[in-house]
């Protein structure tokens, strides 16, 4: 079972049952102390008031159970059912939702590090090198000289 | 591929060689990537997932990888016992082994030390393994991998959300770096638990030998950052680089207290370890790990002669179910399992002639 939050294994799971209408919540311990459901105190002991609080509010916010994602038909709801997206064009489809699950995730939403066009310059510095060697070796001056200048401009740009 | 020849070998993280081994096992990065135009592997259709191993062993054939060539073999195909072992030998995971289904496989190179699963839970899986404390050289190779395949396959990247992966854990860099410790003085004086209470607090995670889900044995524990999304590689392998320097003084300082204030109980541990392990008719592989793992301290603790450290890594391996089964060349359930072991274990240790000090 996965928190209902963030995806991680929940260990606190709450039922209510109202009107034979049966609802249920499933929680990892960082989110059920997120929402005050567990003092960080030695004893713990539930918060009922924040329980009631926290089940009574949840069908008055906002439902992003119903997006799908229109290229893989996945719906947001199946999604936090097993925790795995469908396809990477969820990440747009399902956006509104994902991002605070991201930053409660990772304590972030905007990526930092490696990115592919790093490797795509790399690439194609090394395919102008190539030509640059055959050109040379070919003695053909003027393609050398202007892939030296194409080589130097691409290099500046880090 | 037959993997009976990688039998004799003990794989790059095995090797017991690297930086600050005598606590450090051994460093693993892995980088999580998906192809761009196709479901994630859950929900890809078997056509689809077919399409995408044909693109990777495309990739992995063509890609400038020397002089450590990967070369690809199907899982899907594979009988159980030659999975498990792969999984024994840390090249592929549990789930690609028995719980996934459908076309997948993985690519290696002869040193073990790259591996590239295809079909997990992400389309790519690249990983990188060093022996010992190596996480700048584990980097810079698994680095070099992934712009190796990426010169000739189309990621998934998003210019907010990076690389895109099935899980929303994983997103970002898609970087899992994990250093597998030996911590058997912390366990004995029972500082673990605050040690791993104070990685919590920095969001690294601790893990058992096998990774998620799987108890610590034989003292083994793996730890790795969580976070992926926000971070730089540089910025998470530096917090980790720091907190194993902290663990590492922490196991150190408390192996000299046991050598100092207990060194006979300490000699007296580690030669009935050897004891049982070189007489038992019976031996589960958890008593085994953690009789090793006090052979393993008291070698360190220079409490025992004759044995070097690779020997414990090889009767580690050895004495695991798939690869004790290959070894006797025939398939054993649980009590022939233990039997043989114990044989094994006998056998190896009579002709080491080991013997406490």
């Amino acid at each position: 079972m996965k928190c209902h939050y963030c995806g991680q294994p929940a260990t606190l799971h709450l039922t209510d049952i109202v009107a034979k209408t049966k609802r249920e919540l499933h929680l990892c311990e960082g989110c059920a102390k997120e929402h005050y459901l567990v003092p960080e105190g030695p004893t713990p002991q539930l918060n009922l008031q924040a329980l009631v609080q926290l089940i009574m509010g949840m069908p008055a916010t906002a439902d992003p159970a119903a997006l799908t994602c229109p290229t893989c038909g996945l719906k947001y709801a199946a999604f936090r059912a097993d925790g795995r997206l469908g396809c990477p064009d969820d990440y747009d489809a399902f956006r509104a939702a994902l991002e605070p699950l991201l930053d409660r995730i990772h304590r972030g939403t905007r990526h930092q590090g490696k990115t592919p066009r790093a490797a795509d310059r790399r690439a194609e510095l090394t395919t102008l090198r190539d030509q640059l060697q055959t050109a040379v070796t070919a003695e053909k001056y003027e393609d050398a000289a202007r892939l030296r200048d194409r080589i130097r401009q691409k290099e500046a740009l880090g | 591929m037959n993997l009976d020849t990688l039998l004799p070998n003990l794989g790059e993280w095995l090797r017991g060689t690297g930086p600050d081994a005598d606590v450090v096992v051994s460093t693993r990065i892995r980088l999580a990537r998906n192809l761009a135009q196709f479901p994630f592997s859950g929900r890809a259709t078997h056509h689809q997932k077919s399409e995408i191993e044909t693109k990777v062993k495309d990739a992995v054939a063509r890609a400038e990888l020397d002089p450590h060539k990967p070369e690809y073999v199907s899982v899907a195909g594979m009988a159980p016992l030659d999975r498990q072992f792969l999984v024994e030998r840390q090249l592929i995971s549990r789930e690609l082994a028995t719980v996934l289904e459908g076309p997948r496989g993985v690519a290696f190179d002869t040193r073990e030390s790259v591996s590239i699963m295809v079909n997990e839970e992400d389309h790519l899986r690249l990983q990188v393994m060093r022996s010992g404390m190596a996480l700048d050289e584990a980097w810079a190779e698994i680095d070099r991998v992934d712009d190796a395949m990426e010169s000739r396959l189309t990621y998934a990247f998003h210019d907010q959300f990076g690389y895109l992966t099935a899980c929303p854990t994983n997103v970002g860099t898609g970087m899992r770096a994990s250093v597998m410790l030996h911590l058997p003085a912390l366990g004995i004086t029972r500082q673990i638990e605050k040690v791993f209470k104070a990685l919590q607090k920095i969001n690294l995670v601790v893990r058992g030998l096998y990774g998620e889900g799987s108890r610590a044995s034989g003292d083994l524990y793996q730890i790795s950052n969580q976070v992926t999304l926000g971070r730089s590689e540089q910025r998470v392998l530096t917090e980790i680089r720091e907190v194993i320097i902290m663990i590492l003084q922490y196991e150190r300082q408390a192996r000299q207290v046991l050598v100092r204030e207990r060194k006979q109980a300490e000699q007296d541990r580690v030669a009935r370890a050897i004891g049982t392990l070189g007489s038992a008719t019976m031996i589960t592989s958890e008593e085994t790990m953690e009789l090793l793992s006090a052979v393993r301290l008291g070698i360190h603790l220079n409490l025992l002669d004759d044995l070097p450290p690779t020997t414990v890594n090889q009767l580690f391996i050895h004495t695991q179910a798939a690869h004790l089964q290959k070894l006797m060349g025939t398939p054993l359930d649980g009590e022939e399992r233990n039997a043989a072991r114990a044989r094994y274990l006998r056998n190896k240790l009579r002709e080491l002639g080991s013997h406490p000090r």
